[in-house]
């Protein structure tokens, strides 16, 4: 395509997905630290985790799981799409995605919402007659999906993003790396989603 | 180029992986009302572990990439492990 001596643009595959695998090893870490945090607190005071944890919204919980998985697999049929070169299809998943994220955190507005209403926040009335460790268990619920929430609302814009470039034709099936790592992304944001669910909302 | 490393997964492929993962979802959920205490946690992560694997082999590729990044995987794994495992035993044995 391009004469020699113009200098063409380097792209280096195999370093910009490696580059990406190496970003999510710090996140694994990050997110780690919060999963060690939560396994002692709960081995130190599994009934007080117990009791709290009864009170977050089941529904909400499977709600969540459900669209964060179906919001994946959009994601990974956007990648396929995009590079088989069939733009269209590639173009409605990542929309697809998109929207699955936004209802997401829609759902997690609601149902903080809730929590605060009644009082569990810091300070707040409703943590007054709780015991430490249940205190414990709503300080770590907020801190662990909140950095979670805002994972997913990092990945909706960088998703967002690469649907305007994909529209101006700025990403193309020559140089899908950027794509599947914004993929790779999204993937992590549910995998982290996969622990929490049981984790907060199930082991009751 | 490594054009080769980009293999294209089908849709079907996809859409099966998706299916059991909610099958496993329900799992979960069914299980956390019959088992309990920790056994009920220990089953919790352990059917969590095995939707985390079906994610990272076939939505994220890791089955299909080189060996060498299949490896490095296990690093943040393997040390992230060991600060817990080595966590849990301070906390239950000081």
């Amino acid at each position: 395509m391009k004469s020699a001596g113009v200098s063409a643009l380097h792209r280096d595959y195999t370093g910009a997905k490696l580059g990406m695998w190496l970003f999510l090893f710090t996140e694994i870490l990050l997110f780690g630290g919060l999963f060690l945090l939560y396994s002692v607190y709960r081995s130190l005071q599994p009934a007080e985790f117990h009791r709290a944890a009864a009170g977050l919204s089941l529904t909400a919980g499977i709600a969540n799981t459900v669209i964060l998985i179906t919001s994946s697999l959009t994601m990974a049929m956007a990648v396929s799409a995009f590079l088989r070169g069939a733009q269209g299809h590639t173009l409605l998943l990542q929309a697809f995605t998109v929207l699955f994220g936004i209802v997401f955190l829609v759902n997690k507005y609601l149902e903080w919402g809730d929590k605060i209403r009644q009082g569990l926040y810091p300070e707040g009335p409703g943590l007054s007659g709780l015991a430490p460790g249940e205190v414990l268990f709503y300080g770590l619920y907020y801190v662990m999906t909140g950095l979670h929430g805002l994972h997913v609302l990092f990945g909706i814009m960088l998703i967002a993003v690469l649907w305007l470039l994909t529209i101006q034709g700025k990403v193309t099936s020559r140089d899908p790396a950027r794509l599947e790592n914004a993929g790779l992304y999204w993937h992590f944001v549910d995998l982290v989603w996969i622990y929490l669910f049981p984790l907060f909302y199930l082991v009751t | 180029m490594d054009a080769e490393r980009r293999r294209i997964v089908r849709y079907t492929t996809y859409i099966t992986v998706w299916a059991v993962l909610m099958a496993l979802t329900g799992l979960t959920v069914f299980a956390s009302r019959v088992v309990a205490g920790t056994t009920g946690i220990l089953t919790a992560v352990a059917i969590a572990s095995i939707k985390a694997g079906l994610v990272l082999s076939f939505f994220m590729h890791l089955r299909y990439e080189r060996p060498l990044l299949r490896f490095l995987f296990f690093v943040p794994v393997a040390t992230l492990a060991v600060i817990i495992g080595f966590t849990f035993i301070d906390v239950w044995y000081r």
